[in-house]
């Protein structure tokens, strides 16, 4: 039986971890090699490195985290962050990434998606989306960690780059991450409903029932969280135990 | 010498890092004659069945897999890597495979109502195995040593014997590891599974064959 992944995030920044409220006001946190080797001691499913000012800054992202990582964390590792080609991609992989999240590029030129899929297989190619509520229109996708809009609709997006090859959806709500106030369920639901590949849910964990909330009740496949985890508010374990005790199937 | 063999895909960084960690003395290379002397050969791979045996074939590694196989050297395929041991792929059209173990690799069963205990393709995740009796190498493995797996291709083996061990994915008990003679493929990543997957190397490296 496939086990609920639970997977700590880390933004990263000229290197080091951070994670701001509402992707502002960025606060350090560490040193990502060393947070990933912790996660991966205390038994993390996965790690995630979202290099988060490299798409609006024009930034490479950080190989030499990435590889650093990967050869003291033998647990799969998942990039983005300013991956805009093919060749972004393939570097990421050869630096120990074992997928690769595309979101802004995947949104300027959708065929990147079904080109790395056909390269490098769809089970790398992660579409990261940020969405937002709307009033008027349900949930709208943004762009540059946040900051821009682009008036598609999110679920015709998710289930549009789900048709071009992406093997996952890093499904991120822009009104709750960094807030601690939980996932947005109906987001995580309606987008868990629209496509068939996994969904990481991501934004707004506060405590150890958003997690169960998003598995149960949002009917992700994943749940993805960073500040509870690397501020050390609670640890992988716990977080799994807890998980475990609520009737969810974990790696223990 | 433990090679690992270089066809510009596949997870060599990982792999690498794995028998570091094990104090293994390895090789990675496309050099034929090393793969023809080698003591042991791991076929890593991510991504696409039909990519993967284009570069094979450009680097012109086909045949010097085969020979080095029917020399007797054991190899560990791994992901795609175990899938282009069997015969052909339908992945992204058809497409021949090295036909080291009859069988081709199919799409992995997806359910289309939304139950919630479906499991969504590619499966993408940890998961224990059903261990065959018959599967030596796999036996250093207990129920909690759980493997990492991604993937939305699995193998498909034309006899029962060829199949190691299973998972069961949407009702379907899909063959995850295979082997034939001293041939073994997993479509799981042993190199991303923790300690259970590091046992699991140890165990090919240094396992009588």
């Amino acid at each position: 039986m496939l086990k609920t992944r639970i997977i700590p995030c880390l933004d990263v920044h000229d290197g080091r971890v951070v994670k701001g409220v509402n992707f502002i006001n960025l606060v350090d946190a560490g040193d990502p090699v060393e947070q990933a080797r912790v996660y991966d001691e205390q038994g993390a499913d996965e790690i995630c490195f979202l290099d988060i000012t490299a798409s609006s800054e024009d930034r490479d992202t950080l190989y030499n985290v990435v590889s650093q990582t990967a050869q003291q964390c033998f647990m799969p590792l998942t990039v983005g962050g300013g991956v805009r080609s093919i060749e972004d991609v393939r570097k990421l992989l050869i630096a120990g990434a074992d997928k690769v999240s595309i979101n802004t590029a995947a949104i300027n030129r959708p065929e990147l998606v079904s080109e790395a899929s056909e390269k490098f297989g769809r089970q790398c190619i992660v579409v990261a989306i940020d969405a937002k509520h709307n009033q008027s229109d349900g949930y709208q996708i943004f762009t540059h960690g946040g900051r821009t809009s682009t008036g598609i609709n999110a679920i015709d997006w998710a289930k549009r780059v789900v048709e071009l090859g992406a093997g996952e959806i890093l499904l991120t709500s822009m009104d709750r991450d960094g807030t601690g106030n939980g996932f947005d369920i109906g987001l995580t639901k309606k987008i868990s409903e629209s496509v068939s590949v996994p969904v990481i849910a991501s934004g707004g964990v506060g405590n150890l029932d958003h997690m169960v909330e998003g598995i149960r009740d949002g009917m992700a496949s994943a749940v993805l969280a960073a500040s509870i985890f690397h501020f050390g508010k609670y640890s992988i374990a716990e977080a799994k135990k807890y998980m475990r005790n609520a009737g969810l199937n974990v790696r223990i | 010498m433990i090679v690992i063999i270089d066809y510009g895909r596949g997870n060599l960084f990982s792999l690498s890092q794995a028998l570091k960690t094990l104090n293994k003395p390895y090789l990675v290379t496309d050099n034929p004659d090393k793969i023809l002397s080698a003591s042991r050969l791991f076929l890593p791979g991510v991504g696409a069945f039909g990519d993967a045996m284009d570069r094979l074939k450009d680097r012109n590694l086909i045949e010097p897999i085969h020979s080095a196989v029917e020399n007797g050297i054991p190899l560990l395929g791994i992901c795609v890597g175990c899938q282009i041991l069997l015969e052909k792929s339908e992945e992204f059209g058809e497409h021949a495979g090295l036909g080291l173990i009859p069988g081709k690799t199919v799409r992995l069963p997806n359910i289309k109502h939304k139950s919630k205990s479906r499991v969504r393709i590619p499966n993408v995740g940890w998961r224990a195995l059903s261990i065959k009796s018959h599967a030596p190498l796999l036996g250093c493995l207990n129920s909690d040593d759980w493997m990492y797996f991604v993937h939305s291709y699995a193998p498909s083996v034309k006899h029962s014997k060829n199949i190691a061990a299973t998972t069961n994915i949407n009702g379907l008990d899909v063959p995850v590891a295979i082997q034939s003679r001293k041939i073994l493929g997993v479509q799981f990543h042993p190199e991303k599974s923790g300690a259970s997957g590091l046992k699991l190397i140890a165990n090919f490296i240094e396992e009588e064959f």
